[in-house]
């Protein structure tokens, strides 16, 4: 998907082209119709120079009606960054991603902590397993109230955990804030996904970090 | 220019930062004393911004030709030829001034300037860089001041998805009144299809694009070449507001269109928008160029023609384009969500600058 505004389209274009071989379609926000795909991607930046609040506007763009119905057909749908914000303004993913609790813009490498192999995320991953990914937002302090993350935790939902450099977590070391130090959920099917550090970002080794490639690789292997 | 317009005299060319020199040669130049809107786009092009006239000498000084400089001064950025057919094209410019005065928006306006100029090259900005002077850290100002700049150039290259890369800082006294801000753009383009700020063809379409024109930083060229004294807070609303999201738009638009063969011509409205922009495709293409204001998208009713053509509001485009290329064009923007409107065309009358 490529909103107004959307800057992380083209590489993701190059992450999943160099996973599968082949380039994906980039659909403009404005279509209401989608061609047959086995997997739809929210791409990071600023959709509607995140105006009003971000992701808010792009979850009203017209094509998301046909996405959210996808998504509820059991297509995969991986949102990043600000893609993961308009799944939570869409309603496909529970909770919101607040401001950083220190209110400031956080671009860098955090490692991440693997929650669950389980998914077509993150078959390629183990579980356990300690990863490294750079973040870059301003809202990605994820919220929900007690009784939800409960839930959310009970479903094993939590795909993604930011953590210190031995797997330990700690909310108050999450570098936004995020409640349990949720770096990335799924939903109940496992079948959509938000995540905000960026993969696409660390998926070749001129970028520094080849942690990300294997979530493609994932994606390749599970709906091929 | 002319009709119903009344002359003004050398004490409005002073408050307007000309010599009384200056004025006297624009008086020769016209054969007669100018208007005001005349005098306002006089005032613009021969400030030090626009003309460099006291750092020419200087800037004169630098290696500037090799085999491999497919560019080098006197359009929107240099190009260099890095091989394998491709281009480096880079923009380093200041934007101290409206820093000192507004730090956020001066130093994001800073930015967004030459992100502007190097994609107007027909180039994808890849990387961000700056190059900062701040007075002594004890100074009361200082603090404000990095906060303010350092914010604004990360802020508003990240939402266009520019990354900054590499910064170089320095403190000292010396710059305690003065602070120095320079940024750079790099951009990638094909050696084969760098576009520039040339306008040929007479009869060809001029074509508005981007946001619309709003009062915002009114002669912003002409301060940003002042000395600052008690008023520095009054000049506060001639600093430019940016918007990096309609930026990115833009950026879009450019090079999709760009990717067609519509173009003829294209320059950024950056430092006395639409006047320095038109005058310098027209004196780059030896010919002219007439504009009809009324066509030229704006954001507020009752908007004079010296505001027009003064004002400096950001994220704006004026383009020469290919006879008949009109309404593809057309189409692109308007994918994007961006004004476009054909406002004059190109006059074979040579050095005109003719306004209805």
């Amino acid at each position: 998907m490529v909103f107004p505004g959307s800057n992380c389209d083209r590489d993701v274009a190059v992450a999943i082209e160099q996973a599968s071989g082949r380039p994906p379609a980039m659909v403009w926000h404005r279509e209401t119709d989608l061609p047959a795909v086995d997997l739809i991607v929210l791409p990071g930046g600023f959709a509607y120079g995140d105006y009003l609040r971000a992701g808010a506007m792009a979850a009203r763009s017209p094509v998301m009606a046909e996405v959210v119905r996808r998504a509820e057909d059991g297509v995969a749908v991986l949102g990043l960054c600000n893609g993961f914000q308009i799944l939570t303004e869409c309603g496909l993913l529970p909770g919101v991603l607040m401001r950083n609790r220190d209110l400031r813009f956080l671009c860098k490498d955090v490692t991440l902590r693997v929650e669950s192999a389980d998914s077509p995320f993150t078959g390629r991953y183990a579980a356990g397993q300690i990863l490294r990914m750079p973040i870059a937002h301003n809202d990605g302090n994820y919220f929900v109230g007690d009784e939800v993350i409960d839930r959310l935790e009970g479903e094993g939902r939590v795909a993604f955990r930011y953590c210190a450099a031995d797997g330990s977590t700690d909310e108050s070391q999450a570098p936004n804030g995020a409640r349990h130090s949720i770096a990335g959920l799924f939903n109940q099917r496992r079948t959509v996904l938000g995540l905000m550090p960026h993969p696409e970002r660390a998926a070749d080794p001129a970028l520094g970090g080849v942690d990300g490639r294997l979530l493609f690789d994932s994606l390749v292997e599970a709906l091929s | 220019m002319t009709a119903g317009a009344h002359a003004v005299g050398a004490d409005i060319a002073l408050a307007h930062g000309l010599t009384r020199e200056e004025y006297a040669r624009v008086v020769t130049l016209l054969g007669r004393a100018p208007n005001l809107t005349e005098l306002g786009i006089f005032s613009a092009m021969w400030s030090e911004h626009c003309s460099y006239k006291s750092s020419r000498k200087w800037l004169r000084g630098l290696p500037t030709t090799a085999p491999w400089v497919i560019c080098g001064p006197g359009e929107n950025a240099g190009v260099i030829d890095i091989g394998d057919g491709q281009a480096v094209v880079f923009k380093m410019e200041s934007h101290n001034h409206p820093s000192y005065i507004e730090p956020y928006q001066g130093a994001a306006t800073g930015v967004g300037g030459i992100l502007r100029d190097v994609f107007t090259m027909g180039a994808r900005p890849i990387a961000n860089l700056n190059c900062l002077r701040f007075g002594s850290p004890e100074h009361p100002k200082t603090r404000h001041l990095v906060n303010g700049v350092v914010a604004g150039i990360g802020g508003y290259g990240n939402c266009i998805g520019v990354p900054t890369v590499a910064g170089e800082l320095t403190f000292d006294a010396r710059y305690d009144g003065n602070i120095l801000v320079n940024a750079m753009t790099v951009g990638v383009a094909d050696a084969a299809r760098i576009f520039y700020a040339k306008a040929t063809g007479v009869g060809s379409p001029v074509v508005y694009v981007g946001s619309k024109t709003g009062r915002d930083g009114i002669h912003g060229a002409a301060m940003a070449s002042a000395a600052f004294g008690d008023d520095t807070e009054e000049k506060r609303p001639t600093v430019q507001v940016g918007d990096p999201f309609t930026e990115k738009l833009l950026l879009e638009a450019c090079l999709e269109l760009m990717a067609t063969d519509s173009i003829v011509g294209i320059q950024d409205m950056g430092a006395a928008g639409l006047t320095s922009s038109a005058v310098e495709m027209a004196a780059k293409g030896e010919g002219g160029i007439e504009l009809d204001l009324d066509q030229v998208p704006v954001r507020e009713t009752g908007m004079t023609p010296y505001e027009i053509m003064l004002s400096e509001s950001q994220e704006r485009m004026l383009m020469v384009l290919r006879p008949g290329a009109e309404e593809s064009a057309r189409r692109i923007f308007e994918k994007w969500e961006l004004d476009f409107a054909v406002i004059g065309s190109n006059s074979a009358t040579r050095w005109s600058a003719t306004c209805r």
